[in-house]
């Protein structure tokens, strides 16, 4: 299986051809956000403010790295659990999200969401996060700095390792694969 | 009467803390490399490439395994005749857990209130402190920081005696497969049967600590371990949940004593990066 090289942002439709299944390497810059983020974003939205990040055709990887050690750019990072992120997600590809980068099932109106705005879910290795860090060459916090881990970091990015989970017609790996190894 | 200081309680705390974030045990290690090879699907053999890649980084760089470093749990079996000295007890081992967290460039993952502030403590302290009295003049540290991906996914359920065998067995097989990718599979699953709604969720966590590969004593309790395995690797779930033959690397159960009107089951799931580390003092 080859691998498909995308650059992170992207600008109109470079990732509908993507495929659930596609083994992918991310190259560029995705933004981190997780549970009290999400959670501040969808308040800023709320109440009529601008958010601190512009997202249209921007990656969001759901994950909290641990802190680097120096000598490091960032410490380990892999993903954590998505369908936390699913309450808030639909408002955030609202404002042109194209992509988020997690584990874990997606709620149906996450996936509608997603198929309306073609976006696409992709999966990194869950506790695989010293490996991923290693693609990770420069961290910069932008925005809830407070928060600590939990910020809204951006995260420069060579060939991170991923693959499709969900893509933008609603094909879910999670839902395709398990049957084929299913014995009775 | 013999007299040991709290300062080798912090340091020694602080030490397992460290080690079980960076190194994987040799068990677990072990296991992983034996599924990568019988694994039946190509995606699951990468993802199962991937975690003991990862692991070898973490040993090697002494970096954290997983960024989720957990919270810190501890299991301490203190012998009676020791006479802890110099400070408090319960103090030194969150001072222990405070060094590790911050000189170890681990992520501090604990919030004060879990309700209304959730404001994070920013030092991965309170421990969780499970400690028993026992014999004799040593002193038994067992350290295991848990991620909450796999937590999350855990579940007790007040079973009838009526539903026996097969209630268990449904149950925590249910529990495992429905937790699907979220919990980060290949998995170890806990299980404590009897006691109370309390004992049977700690000895739930107690047996994710087992040795992976290592059955339970009593063979009625070890062949259920193996049926409980077999039918979630049967489910298809796979490494990372995207399909395959690899969900569960083991299923360990501890059981106690229970009420006559009685069967408590709980089901610890724990991921892949389970990590622990021990020492006699
Ligand atoms: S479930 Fe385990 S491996 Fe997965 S992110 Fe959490 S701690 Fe890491």
């Amino acid at each position: 299986m080859g691998i498909i090289h995308i650059q992170a942002p992207v600008v109109s439709d470079e990732l509908d051809s993507l495929r659930a299944g596609d083994i992918v390497a991310i190259s560029g810059y995705i933004y981190t956000g997780r549970d009290a983020a999400h959670k501040r974003l969808i308040e800023c939205l709320e109440s009529g403010k601008k958010l601190p990040v512009d997202f249209k055709g921007q990656f969001i990887y759901h994950v909290g790295p641990a802190p680097a050690k120096p000598g490091h750019a960032s410490g380990s990072a892999g993903p954590t659990t998505s369908y936390r992120m699913d309450p808030y997600t639909p408002a955030l590809l609202d404002q042109g999200l194209k992509a988020m980068i997690g584990k874990g099932f997606r709620s149906q109106a996450v996936i509608e969401s997603m198929k309306k705005h073609k976006a696409v879910f992709f999966g990194a290795t869950g506790g695989a996060a010293a490996l991923i860090a290693r693609s990770i060459t420069k961290v910069e916090v932008v925005a809830y700095e407070d928060l600590g881990t939990e910020a809204i970091h951006k995260l420069y990015v060579v060939d991170f390792p991923a693959i499709v989970i969900i893509d933008s017609l609603g094909n879910n790996l999670y839902e395709s694969e398990p049957p084929k190894y299913k014995k009775p | 009467m013999r007299e040991l200081h709290v300062d080798t309680i912090k340091t020694t705390v602080k030490e397992l803390f460290l080690e079980a974030n960076y190194v994987i045990g040799k068990d677990i290690y072990r296991k992983l490399a034996q599924c990568q090879e019988e694994e039946e699907s190509p995606i699951g053999r990468s993802i199962l490439g991937q975690i003991i890649e990862n692991d070898d980084i973490a040993a090697r760089e002494r970096v954290a395994i997983c960024q989720d470093t957990g919270l810190a749990i501890l299991f301490i079996e203190l012998g009676q005749d020791v006479h802890i000295v110099g400070g408090d007890f319960n103090e030194a081992i969150n001072q222990g857990v405070r060094e590790a967290y911050k000189e170890g460039y681990l992520r501090k993952s604990a919030v004060n209130d879990p309700l209304f502030d959730r404001i994070n403590t920013k030092d991965n302290t309170p421990a969780i402190i499970h400690l028993s009295i026992v014999p004799g003049e040593k002193v038994k540290i067992l350290v295991t920081p848990k991620g909450f991906g796999s937590e999350n996914m855990s579940a007790t359920k007040m079973l009838k005696p009526a539903d026996g065998v097969q209630g268990v067995r449904d149950f925590v097989a249910a529990t495992a497969i429905n937790a699907g990718p979220n919990p980060c599979p290949p998995i170890i699953v806990g299980v404590g049967i009897g006691g109370t709604l309390e004992k049977a969720a700690q000895i739930a966590k107690f047996a994710t600590l087992r040795q992976v590969g290592q059955p339970n004593p009593d063979s009625r309790y070890a062949k259920l371990e193996e049926e409980i395995l077999t039918a979630i690797n049967k489910s298809g779930v796979g490494p990372g949940g995207l399909g395959g033959t690899t969900t569960a690397l083991a299923v360990h159960i501890e059981y106690f004593p229970t009420h006559i009107a009685g069967l408590p089951v709980a089901v610890n799931i724990c991921c892949h990066a389970a990590r622990h580390a021990e020492k006699v003092l």
